[in-house]
């Protein structure tokens, strides 16, 4: 069940595989990183990282840049999940609902006066994540819905229901351990102001998922498979790979991820509040779709989510040190995401007026 | 007389089968909410409230539905109404002379009219030009303007709400001409040119022809990316058509107004019979739908229920509806094959 009636790029899966690049010489290997948008998005960034640095010399300093790479870690991990969905066909935007609802219920494990065990607390958010994740696998599968149909019905039934139960208190006041964790670093260090900065846990935690995704999508047969699920949903299931399964399994694990990225927003702010994470799903699309993913299902990368991501954090940050007002932010943001879907769909258009596609059905 | 009345119930019934349980859910609803609130809902003063919100979100579910018979959907819808909106607030509030004469003030408020459709034009335009010449998928490029649009209506007022309009322009929202308010009006008419051009003109034949098969409309020799662009600016202008009345209405206009109406437009257009994969929708259907929805909202209102559970309860009949609708084309395939089956043995 594919909602966009445009058919997709199919051969793209095959110019990427090892197979066919065997015989690659070193002029061909630099030719070809100029047909990955990863190259130019680095390339963006490059330039974008040098110009502001020349404007705001406070931009340039590892404190910064190990800043940025704390604050992105939640959209980070959440663009993970979500390419996953994206790769095999889907759009599922209530991914920061389920985050909200994961963690409000690890909030209140924390705040009770039971001690709940470390473990539970923690375990708290990932199983909501990955039961919430299921539902909507199980909804969009068995119902043959437009996925983005029922992420819209489920988000609010989320908010809905979790603003029902809290009455829209925030949470905080955690325990010490909490916020250790929250404000620890991995590597520490101390600038010559006698403050300390360094690698965040939460950039650790990030990083992790970043690793485990790639190992998931490039070196298993479950990520070729969701691969080929998003590339043509036909030809996946007439080679017998269960799409039922697949649809699970992506959409529980940015479940699972949601409920991560709750637990490392919590840690963040030291609070929770059921409405704190409205509207940011728009980060995380933006991310994803800057980073080169196929908006019709079937390609994407970890790389080039993880360039996203950096991408619009540090416009974020260079847009805050330039003075530029917050609410100027969000036409940016905009602007940047319908600049990119707009290159990628211009170059599957291009590509398939060069190509005939003999699609048999 | 009444076995006239039934051939035609029975005629229409089957013509319309995906719509044809509305009017009777519709029954059940005022039956189940008049019973529920004692007699309360309807009262004239209910039923008066109850038609005052009809007009903006059936012109929204109707700015919803037409992107969605091409199998596509414009998310883009509420953001664009608030950026149409805010412009001629800002228009009005920054022309408008103290004590104007009656010509003036007419002239004002068409011209701020204008240049709010003339708006709404320019951000269809890019939503149409994008999604039919660029070919990106439509959830994707409504969801990008959704979010440039809105960033440019916090540009614009900076966060801030922008209130007080003219007395004169507030008429839309309460003045009445024959017993009904000016906004109600406008909704009739503006139903009633979408129930013609969908249903009797070429254009709405190749709307419905591109939900259905893109490749085989272009083939047969429509230009199918003019339909589409057609299709989103006629959207944008309907969303803007709403933001005049949501403008009147609450005298007030904001980047953030009206975010859970997204919700209930889908959940309106699903409801009334239009196929979100492309091809099917009737403007009667979701003119239904809409008083059914409009109804357990203002039930539910009256009962007590918070409006966070309202949201709830919408998105759970939203995921009843996709339900039902599934259920119910499965059991039509399954006629369908047993006919099929049944000729072939002939």
């Amino acid at each position: 069940m594919k909602f966009c009636p445009a058919p997709t790029p199919r051969l793209r899966y095959w110019r990427n595989s090892t197979l066919h690049n065997r015989k690659t010489s070193r002029r061909n290997v630099i030719s070809r990183a100029f047909t990955r948008s990863e190259t130019y998005l680095f390339i963006i960034l490059f330039v974008l990282v040098a110009v502001v640095s020349i404007i705001s010399p406070r931009f340039f300093t590892a404190r910064n840049a190990l800043q940025i790479l704390r604050t992105s870690a939640f959209t980070g991990i959440l663009s993970i999940g979500f390419l996953f969905v994206l790769i095999q066909g889907g759009l599922d935007i209530s991914f920061t609902a389920t985050a909200t609802v994961a963690q409000y219920l690890m909030a209140l494990a924390l705040v009770s006066k039971g001690n709940v065990p470390i473990l539970v607390v923690l375990l708290i958010p990932i199983a909501v994540g990955m039961l919430l994740g299921s539902v909507n696998a199980v909804l969009i599968h068995r119902l043959k819905a437009p996925s983005i149909i029922v992420a819209i019905a489920n988000l609010n039934i989320y908010y809905g229901v979790l603003q029902i139960i809290s009455g829209g208190t925030w949470i905080y006041n955690f325990p010490d351990w909490f916020d250790r964790v929250g404000k620890g670093f991995v590597f520490a260090f101390v600038d010559e102001n006698g403050a300390t900065f360094g690698l965040s846990y939460l950039t650790l935690i990030w990083i992790a998922v970043a690793i485990v995704a790639v190992v998931v999508l490039r070196y298993t047969k479950l990520g070729r498979h969701l691969f080929a699920l998003g590339g043509n949903i036909e030809a996946a299931r007439r080679s017998g790979l269960s799409l039922f399964r697949l649809r699970l399994f992506a959409y529980s694990f940015l479940g699972l991820l949601a409920g991560l990225a709750g637990i490392v927003q919590a840690l963040d702010t030291q609070t929770v509040a059921p409405n704190a994470l409205v509207g940011r799903e728009f980060d995380v699309v933006a991310a994803v779709v800057l980073g080169g993913a196929n908006i019709f299902g079937g390609a994407g990368s970890v790389g080039g989510t993880l360039l996203g991501v950096l991408l619009i954090t540090v416009i974020t940050n260079a847009l805050t040190l330039l003075r530029i007002p917050a609410y100027w932010h969000q036409v940016f943001i905009g602007a940047v995401v319908l600049a990119s879907i707009s290159v990628t769909s211009l170059r599957a258009l291009l590509a398939r007026r060069k190509e005939r596609i003999i699609d048999v059905r | 007389m009444f076995a006239e009345f039934v051939k035609r119930y029975q005629s229409w019934h089957d013509r319309n089968q995906d719509i044809a349980a509305l009017p009777w859910l519709l029954f059940v609803v005022l039956a189940i909410m008049t019973v529920a609130t004692g007699g309360r809902f309807l009262r004239a003063h209910n039923i008066t409230n109850l038609l005052a919100q009809m007009p903006e979100l059936g012109l929204l579910s109707l700015a919803m539905m037409v992107p969605m018979v091409t199998a596509g959907i414009n998310l883009s819808i509420i953001s664009s109404a608030n950026l149409t909106a805010v412009i001629m607030a800002l228009f009005l509030k920054g022309v408008f002379p103290q004590g104007a004469g009656g010509g003036t003030t007419i002239i004002i408020i068409v011209g701020a009219i204008a240049l709010g459709m003339i708006v709404s034009i320019v951000l269809g335009l890019l939503n149409g030009f994008l999604v039919g010449y660029v070919e990106v998928p439509a959830v994707l490029t409504t969801l990008g303007t959704m979010i440039l649009y809105e960033g440019i209506t916090l540009a614009i007022t900076r966060g801030f709400v922008i209130s007080s309009m003219p007395e004169a322009y507030l008429l839309i929202g309460n003045a009445r001409i024959l017993g009904l308010p000016i906004h109600m009006i406008i909704f009739l008419v503006v139903a009633l040119v979408m129930a013609i051009i969908f249903h009797r003109r070429p254009y709405g034949r190749h709307l419905f022809f591109v939900g259905s098969n893109p490749t085989a409309t272009a083939y047969s020799g429509v230009n199918v990316r003019r339909v589409l662009l057609k299709t989103y600016v006629i959207s944008s202008v309907l969303a803007g058509i709403a933001a005049v009345v949501m403008l009147a209405r609450f005298n007030s206009a904001n980047a953030r107004q009206g975010s859970s109406l997204l919700l209930s437009t889908v959940l309106i257009c699903m409801l009334g019979g239009t196929d979100p994969f492309g091809g099917f929708g009737k403007v009667l259907g979701l003119v239904m739908a809409m008083v059914i929805l409009q109804a357990v909202t203002n039930g539910l209102n009256l009962l007590g229920v918070r409006s966070f559970a309202t949201v709830a309860i919408w998105g759970a009949m939203l995921v009843g509806v996709i339900a039902y609708r599934y259920y119910q084309h499965q059991k039509w395939e399954r006629k369908r094959k047993q006919l099929q089956r049944a000729r072939m043995q002939q």
